[in-house]
């Protein structure tokens, strides 16, 4: 599988005041590989958003490199950058936020069709067309207002916009954090079937573990501002190497239906995440780290390739691997 | 909480500086316009212009000219009127200030107090007919011009009714404090009442948006549930948070008034306030007077906004970290 | 089997034409976690505000019948009615960032509830106040007392939400999805402090969610809501382990689980949550729906499990 995306220690900071700054993202290098969906996880705040943002370069980055299908986009003008963006779509949580009350959803779909010249008028309303019925909508909803859909429709509405212009990278955030369980699962399986038919490859933001397992192929977790870990999905769910990953898993409340699917012990963390305005020095986890010791407080570990995943933690817990190897 | 009282002290003096910098330049640095001409106002003979040059330092460099200003202005207050051969500015100025400051400082307990429990009655009686008939009240208020409803409230008070009802007010003018606390309210009650109509009816407005927003919040359902009475809800809790929008409204209102905004009642009711001075001195474009009114305005508003700030701060915890 | 602590009989909520809540009955004994789950338009939440009476809509219509330790709650004068709230009954909603006020100390708040039902000095309501707070887990209580909202974390509010919930050691604890804006980690920090809670002070909860784990970690009895009506009830092993209402199925398959098989594509309920109509107000979603579905069934069923659904006995099952 080629790589798409290509991430190098990529910070971003943000100002604070009084000399101060929020170190949102902080030296996150990761690759995203052709027609994979790639889940990005953690808390709030852990700068998974922010991430999304600088992988789109809808944000400067502070430092760092973002190659994009091969080219360096890290330092693009606004210009330069204007033929890539079709390649390179976002769905946000809110898709009711990013959309104009006064304009019709068929509208909506159209505007990018439009600005990236798309054709003329009875080719843009061919091509929306084909995109409500890709995403579930029928012809009836063209001519409706964002006010007249559910909220699982205008989410549908900002992925046909999304997906106008044939994107090779789609980086969703949190698109459906918003959503009833049940229309949930309707807009999950619409993903899954649109990177089917249109090899689509998926940077998939999102805090609820169990959304993120079902849609990614490969996740990255993330806590304050860096990486901890990557592994293939099913990997990190059975085994989670990182502490901070093994917590979190750890904290979701699980459905017991009887089918006896395993409990997982709880790891019950201690404190808030810290402000990472004031990040702990050495391992930025030490602070609620169960299995923390004098090394972690003072060296930072790098993620670093460890059983065929990555993990930043000088204790890992694999199976097999002496501990701070 | 001082640290951030100082902090915001110090950035109304930088502030002031930065406005008396910029008032200097447009009456002296304005290119193509001799500012010696102008301070000697229309048709002086030459002698006049070489005693302003040589007092203002128009030979000199502008941060001179600038510093010779400020002497002029501030200690040894002799900057002098032109217009009105020789009079002092500054005692003039001086002069207008208390009354400025008792017709608004007046007017400002009224508004306040008026449209206060205006927008509370409103606010807190929504959907029953007190909300729309106080509002309509409210709006009453402010669509009276202050110049229109003061000639009427004078032709009635002074002329219609002033052998009946209304014998009791005096004439139009201002009585200082020197005589006697009664003089002076009973002068200045109808220019107060004048005045506070019109800002009580929007504070009132105000107001009941802010309370009525509040009382859909989050918290006060909290203070519901946590079987507080209605009364006890509505006065700690929404009022107490819609104040605060109200407070930093008034800081601008406040200050802008006593830095010459009341100048239509100042004219309608006869009193010799600063808005009445830079009034006549804009109709005879007496420029020293000009320039020491726009001056003593900006401190006010520059003053009644570090004074709200604080007290925002008071009101609001939140503001306090910044 | 004890007396119920609270009884709720057909209770209906309406505002203007739209019905909110349709007939909704359900019991909770005393310790006991009552666990309402439900969709957006469940009617959950307003059921709830409906009990303590804190519909504040104008032109809404209660009732039906909340007893309350032997007392009708909807028959209460509003003095009455207060002195039950935040005493006897306590309610704490979803988001912990706004539902305190943000110009007084979380003390004071916390007091201000004490002193609402209990003659007690401010010193001694302030006293308790940092007991409450030492309780529920807040770091050096002593200093935190004295802090505004803004100055706590999310979590930390929340902790400070249910400290002053339980000022006055209530019966009934209401809470209304209150992990929901929460963290995963923070959210098993507030569960864990419900349980030890509900442990040391033996309050009733009413735990509303969206969230079918929350309620299966936390629940005793399950009362599951659709368009205002109750549609399945039981205790939380009978709803979980074997469900009988075609929604509670859709509502365990929709969700994407952390464990157990990978599914490629998520069961679904076709359609969006929407508000009741005449008949069964899951109809229009289900797919195993009868002609007798037009008529709204009735909640029935043996031995405490009741479901509301016209299917064959013998077909109430996945």
């Amino acid at each position: 599988m080629s790589t798409l995306l290509k991430a190098t220690d990529v910070v971003k900071h943000f100002r604070a005041g009084r000399g101060r700054a929020v170190q949102a993202v902080n030296g996150v290098s990761l690759e995203v590989r052709s027609g994979e969906t790639l889940g990005v996880v953690g808390e709030s705040g852990c700068g998974k958003s922010t991430l999304g943002r600088c992988l789109v370069r809808l944000t400067d980055l502070t430092s760092g490199k973002v190659e994009f299908q091969g080219r360096d986009i890290t330092t693009l003008s606004r210009r330069a950058l204007r033929p890539l963006r079709p390649a390179m779509q976002l769905v946000f949580q809110d898709p009711y936020a990013s959309l104009n009350p006064r304009r019709t959803a068929g509208d909506a779909v159209a505007e990018p069709l439009r600005i990236h010249r798309y054709g003329d008028a009875a080719a843009i309303r061919k091509r929306v067309g084909e995109l409500f019925d890709l995403v579930g909508l029928t012809r009836a909803h063209l001519d409706r207002y964002p006010h007249e859909f559910s909220g699982g429709q205008r989410q549908r509405i900002g992925i046909a916009r999304a997906i106008a212009l044939n994107p090779a990278l789609v980086v969703a955030d949190e698109p459906v954090s918003a959503l009833d369980v049940s229309v949930q699962a309707q807009v999950l399986n619409l993903f899954s079937d649109l990177q089917e038919e249109l090899g689509l490859t998926y940077v998939f933001i999102a805090h609820d573990l169990g959304v993120v397992r079902h849609v990614s192929d490969r996740i990255a977790v993330m806590y304050l501002g860096e990486v901890v870990e990557v592994a293939e999905a099913e990997e990190l769910y059975a085994a989670p190497a990182h502490p901070y990953t093994d917590a979190l898993l750890s904290a979701v409340p699980e459905i017991d239906d009887g089918t006896g699917a395993s409990r997982r012990e709880r790891v019950v963390l201690t404190g808030d995440v810290p402000s990472p305005i004031d990040r702990p020095a050495g391992c930025s986890f030490h602070p609620r780290c169960p299995v923390a010791q004098a090394r972690c407080r003072t060296e930072r570990p790098a993620l670093r390739p460890v059983a065929g995943r990555q993990v930043a933690c000088h204790f890992p817990n694999v199976p097999g691997t002496a501990a701070g190897a | 909480m001082i640290g951030y009282i100082l902090r915001r002290f110090g950035a109304a003096v930088l502030v002031l500086f930065a406005i008396s910098v910029l008032v200097f330049l447009i009456f002296f640095a304005t290119p193509g316009v001799d500012p010696a001409a102008r301070i000697a106002g229309k048709n002086a003979d030459p002698a006049t212009l070489a005693q302003v040059r040589a007092s203002f330092g128009f030979d000199r460099p502008l941060p001179v000219q600038y510093v010779l200003m400020m002497k002029h202005l501030f200690v040894s207050h002799d900057l002098t009127s032109f217009v009105n051969r020789g009079t002092l500015v500054i005692p003039q100025i001086i002069d207008a200030v208390p009354v400025t400051l008792s017709l608004v400082v007046g007017a400002a307990v009224i508004w306040m107090v008026l449209g206060v429990g205006m927008g509370t009655l409103a606010g807190a009686m929504r959907g029953t007919l007190v909300d729309p008939l106080v509002m309509l009240l409210g709006v009453f208020g402010v669509s009276l011009p202050v110049y229109w409803l003061g000639e009427v409230v004078n032709l009635i008070t002074q002329k219609q009714l002033h052998g009946s009802v209304f014998s009791w007010v005096p004439p139009l003018g201002y009585a200082p404090l020197s005589q006697g606390v009664g003089q002076w309210a009973l002068h200045l009650l109808f220019p107060w009442l004048t005045l506070a109509l019109l800002y009580a009816g929007i504070y009132a407005r105000l107001l009941r948006g802010e309370l009525i927003n509040a009382l859909n919040e989050d918290y006060v359902r909290t203070a519901r549930a946590k079987g507080l009475s209605e009364r006890r809800i509505l006065i700690r809790h929404a009022l107490r948070c819609s104040l605060i929008p109200i407070v930093s409204l008034f800081g601008l209102d406040f200050g802008a008034l006593v830095g010459g905004a009341a100048l239509l009642t100042e004219v309608v009711f006869g009193l010799p306030g600063v808005g009445k001075l830079t009034y006549q001195a804009l109709q005879n474009l007496d420029l020293p007077v000009i320039m020491g009114t726009v001056l003593y305005a900006a401190f006010f508003v520059v003053l009644a906004n570090a004074v709200v700030d604080v007290l925002y701060a008071r009101l609001d915890p939140r503001v306090r970290r910044a | 089997m004890p007396e119920p602590l609270l009884e709720v009989s057909d209770l209906r909520i309406r505002f203007g034409g739209f019905t909110a809540v349709d007939g909704l009955s359900f019991s909770v004994r005393p310790g006991e976690v009552l666990g309402v789950v439900g969709e957006s338009g469940s009617g959950k939440s307003v059921s709830m505000l409906g009990v303590l009476g804190l519909i504040r809509t104008p032109g809404a219509k209660i009732s039906g019948k909340v007893v309350f330790r032997g007392r009708d709650l909807l028959a209460l004068k509003n003095a009455e009615m207060r002195a039950i709230r935040g005493r006897e009954i306590a309610m704490i909603f979803q988001d912990p960032m706004t539902a305190l006020t943000p110009v007084y100390t979380i003390g004071w708040q916390i007091a201000e509830q004490v002193r609402a039902h209990e003659k007690v000095s401010k010193r001694a309501a302030r006293d308790r106040a940092i007991k409450l707070l030492d309780e529920v887990g807040i770091p050096a209580p002593e200093q935190r007392v004295d802090a505004y909202p803004h100055e706590f974390s999310g979590g930390m509010r929340q902790r400070a939400v249910i400290a002053m919930a339980l000022s006055c050691n209530p019966a009934l604890l209401i809470a209304d999805e209150p992990t929901t804006a929460l963290d995963v980690t923070t959210q098993a920090q507030i569960l864990d402090l419900l349980r030890r809670l509900r442990a040391d002070h033996g309050s009733a909860v009413v735990m509303i969610t969206h969230d079918m784990g929350v309620v299966s970690e936390i629940a005793d009895e399950v009362l599951v809501m659709y368009g205002g009506r109750a549609v399945e009830r039981g205790s939380r092993t009978e709803v979980f382990h074997s469900p009988r209402h075609p929604y509670t199925w859709g509502l365990l398959d929709s969700v994407p689980r952390v464990s157990g098989p990978r599914v490629r594509r998520l069961p679904t309920i076709p359609g969006t949550p929407g508000a009741a109509g005449q008949g069964c107000p899951f109809a229009d979603r289900c797919t195993h729906r009868l002609a007798a579905c037009a008529e709204a069934p009735p909640l029935s069923g043996t031995a405490g499990h009741l479901d509301a659904c016209w299917l064959p006995e013998e077909e109430k099952t996945r």
